[in-house]
């Protein structure tokens, strides 16, 4: 039996996905898309009603930054579910462990030194190296103080890796001062150079992530009565939580390479379903993975129409559509935070 | 061949010892309750019996090595309540007593008709039908408590560790706890390993006591036997008469 929050779910997805290519500063209509998607299969012996621009506009522009969006929105809300439930801490987000900051050098150092025009392939690779490294660093920090409060040194640990970094960071950024504002726009995070390169590129991470991380939501549940009862229940606690950590780490960092830093997907979805429909990681899971591509779709959809033709940073839109919305839901619901 | 049986455990912790070459069996449908003053090291030896704890010497799960079987093995031999669970207040109870099914699926799978049947039953005995949608955090002390043994019963496994099951609880709640498990233990065959700090209680479910002081086993035997009045002078400081309760030992406080 398939629960309605399934259904509503894959409908906001559908939703925001629609929304994603039909709005724009073109007004291209349905009808005509859906014919120029015919038209692509073969054996149909169907016309494109687009015009070359348009169609260029529709396939190249708007479908993938709409795909990149759902893939970036649907990894952070799963990663930062993941955390939560591993570091048993409301507050947790993926960007605990050090990720942002990682990934923060990586593309400061790629911005300020690399070649010009570098920015294309070295820059994804370079967030993606800071991004894993750091946590990695952090784990293993955590890890040599761990003993039996592991979680909470692990976190300690992270604050201190991603200190230092920001450190590095902030200094290779005032060092370099005629490059600052690229930096800040890569911080702020964004979708606009989304294409179908860094579709391509990040959803491997993100499928083999995303597919580890739900196979493990059960997993979750049984840690959230703590690591000793856990253990006593049967679950490898120490390998789960590397498990767990890995794969979310390893796909926000995916993900923050090719759209930077977009803050607030990951702490907010997780918490919208679990107020809103269930605590139990078996449901928060999939449907933080559905509403948090959805969610960010639909956000970027804001940032590019807003000022159009300039764009909001997205991280702007997250927090203002999220935040109330979020502010409203911890209102209505009755289930303990 | 005895359900647990310890020889010459120790487990150090900072260069101290907690438990010093301690020696004792607890026999199949046996409840065997653990005294001694706090810091004694009862629960040590809860845990090194759940498998939470690094120690040297021999312990046996009905004749199999402790130290060579699985953490899941040993969750299926053994389920634990501890002192203070770590409770989920937004999980359902139902949910919570389904996770003492994790032993018995697959690293990944999800809880089978077996697995869901199991959590009924056990929610059915500690009388939690009515509250099996409620979050845990809106259960009473006594209530959450026969969750958390209920979660221990879901896991089926025939040893039971409880750890000051009775602390938080009022009187009438600890003899219904207590009674409830006594009567789980004489229809199921469980056998039960339970650290007590209220002595009489201990001496009236406790078929055997074990005294435990800084890691060692002062006396061990019925409760008759081994609380007597200088016993509980010694080791608790305390000033008490042992009076006679229907045939076990009531250990009442006086004024000294």
């Amino acid at each position: 039996m398939t629960p309605p929050w399934a259904f509503a779910a894959l409908g906001a997805v559908l939703v925001a996905l629609v929304a994603g290519v039909l709005i724009g500063p073109v007004d291209i209509g349905v009808g005509a898309i859906l014919r120029s998607a015919l038209a692509r299969l073969p054996l149909l012996d169907v016309d494109s009603p687009l015009t070359a621009a348009e169609d260029a506009i529709v396939w190249e522009l708007r479908l993938p930054r709409v795909v990149l969006g759902a893939l970036v929105g649907a990894m952070l809300a799963l990663a930062g579910a993941t955390y939560q439930g591993v570091f048993r801490n409301p507050l947790a987000d993926p960007y605990l462990l050090g990720v942002a900051a990682g990934a923060g050098l990586g593309a400061t150092v790629v911005i300020s030194y690399g070649p010009i025009g570098a920015d294309g392939y070295l820059l994804p690779l370079a967030a993606f190296a800071g991004a894993v490294l750091a946590v990695a660093g952090a784990y293993v920090i955590g890890r040599s103080l761990g003993g039996e409060r592991t979680t909470a040194t692990l976190i300690l640990a992270g604050v201190t890796v991603a200190a230092f970094l920001t450190a590095v960071q902030t200094f290779v950024q005032q060092q370099n001062s005629q490059t600052l504002n690229e930096v800040y726009s890569w911080l702020l995070g964004g979708l606009t150079t989304g294409g179908w390169r860094e579709v391509a590129l990040i959803a491997p991470y993100v499928g083999f992530s995303s597919a580890v991380l739900l196979l493990h939501r059960r997993a979750l549940d049984v840690l959230a009565v703590g690591d000793d009862e856990a253990r006593s229940l049967g679950l490898d606690v120490t390998r789960t939580r590397l498990v767990l950590v890995g794969c979310a780490t390893l796909g926000t960092a995916a993900a923050v390479s090719v759209s930077g830093l977009i803050g607030f997907v990951g702490i907010v979805v997780p918490h919208l379903v679990r107020l809103a429909v269930a605590p139990s990681f078996r449901v928060i899971l999939p449907l933080s993975l559905a509403l948090g591509a959805a969610f960010l779709v639909l956000a970027d959809v804001v940032a590019r129409t807003v000022l159009a033709p300039a764009e909001l940073p997205i991280g702007v839109v997250t927090a203002f559509i999220g935040a109330p919305f979020f502010a409203f839901v911890l209102r209505t619901t009755r289930h303990t935070p | 061949m005895s359900a647990v049986a310890f020889e010459r455990v120790t487990v150090e912790a900072g260069g101290r010892r907690l438990v010093d070459e301690v020696s004792f069996a607890v026999e199949h449908g046996a409840w065997v309750s653990l005294l001694g003053p706090n810091g004694a090291g009862k629960t040590t030896l809860l845990r090194v019996l759940a498998g939470l704890r690094r120690f040297r010497g021999s312990v046996r799960l009905q004749g199999r090595r402790l130290d060579e079987l699985g953490r899941r093995e040993v969750a299926r031999q053994v389920a634990f309540v501890p002192q203070t669970p770590v409770v989920p207040g937004a999980m359902s109870v139902c949910d919570y007593v389904l996770l003492g099914r994790t032993p018995h699926m697959g690293a990944l799978a999800r809880e089978g008709v077996g697995d869901r049947a199991a959590a009924a039953v056990a929610l059915e005995r500690l009388a939690l039908g009515s509250l099996a949608d409620r979050p845990l955090a809106s259960l009473s002390g006594g209530e959450l408590q026969r969750a958390v043994i209920a979660r221990a019963l879901a896991q089926s496994a025939p040893i039971l560790l409880l750890d000051e099951p009775t602390t938080s609880l009022d009187v009438g709640h600890q003899q219904q706890v207590l009674e409830l498990v006594d009567e789980l233990r004489r229809a199921d065959g469980l056998t039960v390993v339970a650290a007590m700090h209220e002595l009489t209680l201990a001496a009236q479910y406790g078929e055997r006591v074990v005294l435990i002081d800084q890691g060692r086993v002062l006396a061990e035997g019925s409760a008759g036997h081994v609380l007597t009045e200088e016993r509980i002078a010694s080791l608790y400081g305390a000033t008490v008469r042992v009076v006679d309760n229907d045939g076990s030992p009531a250990i009442v406080p006086m004024r000294p």
